[in-house]
């Protein structure tokens, strides 16, 4: 099961966020997440993908959104990369604060990181990289159950 | 599964029941076109019957607080009724919980409207 690796290379397209979530929630099932873990990984890794299409690519035909799951020993890691202009930190909102809990948009990087362990947001002027981590839990070092 | 809506009307609440998944698209969009159909027919008090919604990420809750402060805005009420755990816990996180009257019994939220 460990040291597996899995890439897509995606159309900006509604599809493609289905697909990634589809495809996050079969290699979760398969790395044995539990359901709500499942749930939860495939969730932030939509949330990640729609970025990505909406307000990275901005459905750019020409632009494309590269999806990789890696499995190791300890984690599963999903990297979610566009080629837009790259993401602006400073206006991500706080989706929690009183003034913007009305908004109808801006709680998808708040979901991506209540579900995941770690979260690693890289832009630059080519673009928005995502790493979604989602440590593997019952397994030692070795890729073993822990026996307790 | 896409979303699928059907309306009925109790005691003057229009009752909206939801079955699928609330998402980014086609979902969003039933969602906002049943609620704005709704309120151009003059029906303002509306209770989204979520007990069938398995699913909503953070596009669908967007569109669930549209709705609310569309309906609101328009002098009437939307609550939310029977909420699934997966969507009871995304409302906890985001802080919506409050936010929304949510009802578990449907005859009690019919009569809560004003």
């Amino acid at each position: 099961m460990a040291g597996d690796r899995f890439s897509y290379n995606l159309d900006s397209t509604l599809e493609t966020v289905d697909r990634a979530e589809q495809t996050a929630s079969r290699i979760a099932s398969e790395t044995g997440f539990d359901e709500d873990e499942v749930m939860q990984i495939a969730m932030a890794v939509r949330e990640a993908a729609v970025n990505a299409v909406l307000h990275g690519n901005a459905y750019d035909p020409e632009k494309k959104v590269a999806l990789e799951f890696e499995r190791t020993t300890r984690d599963l890691v999903i990297t979610i990369r566009d080629q837009g202009k790259g993401m602006d930190m400073a206006r991500i909102p706080d989706p929690l604060s009183p003034e913007n809990l009305l908004k109808t948009s801006g709680r998808g990087i708040f979901l991506i990181r209540s579900f995941m362990d770690d979260v690693e947001i890289h832009p630059s002027s080519t673009g928005t990289e995502i790493k979604l981590i989602k440590h593997v839990h019952g397994m030692t070092e070795g890729g073993k159950e822990a026996s307790q | 599964m896409n979303l699928k809506v059907s309306t009925r009307q109790v005691d003057g609440v229009s009752i909206v029941d939801c079955s699928g998944r609330i998402t980014l698209g086609e979902g969003s969009v039933v969602l906002r076109e049943t609620v704005k159909d709704l309120l151009s027919k003059g029906q303002k008090k509306i209770l989204l019957n979520l007990g069938d919604v398995n699913y909503i990420d953070s596009s669908g809750i967007g569109e669930l607080v549209s709705a609310y402060t569309t309906v609101k805005n328009q002098g009437g009420e939307l609550k939310l009724l029977k909420l699934t755990k997966k969507v009871h816990d995304l409302l906890q996180i985001t802080k919506l919980y409050t936010v929304f009257d949510v009802k578990d019994d449907e005859a009690a939220a019919v009569k809560s409207f004003r």
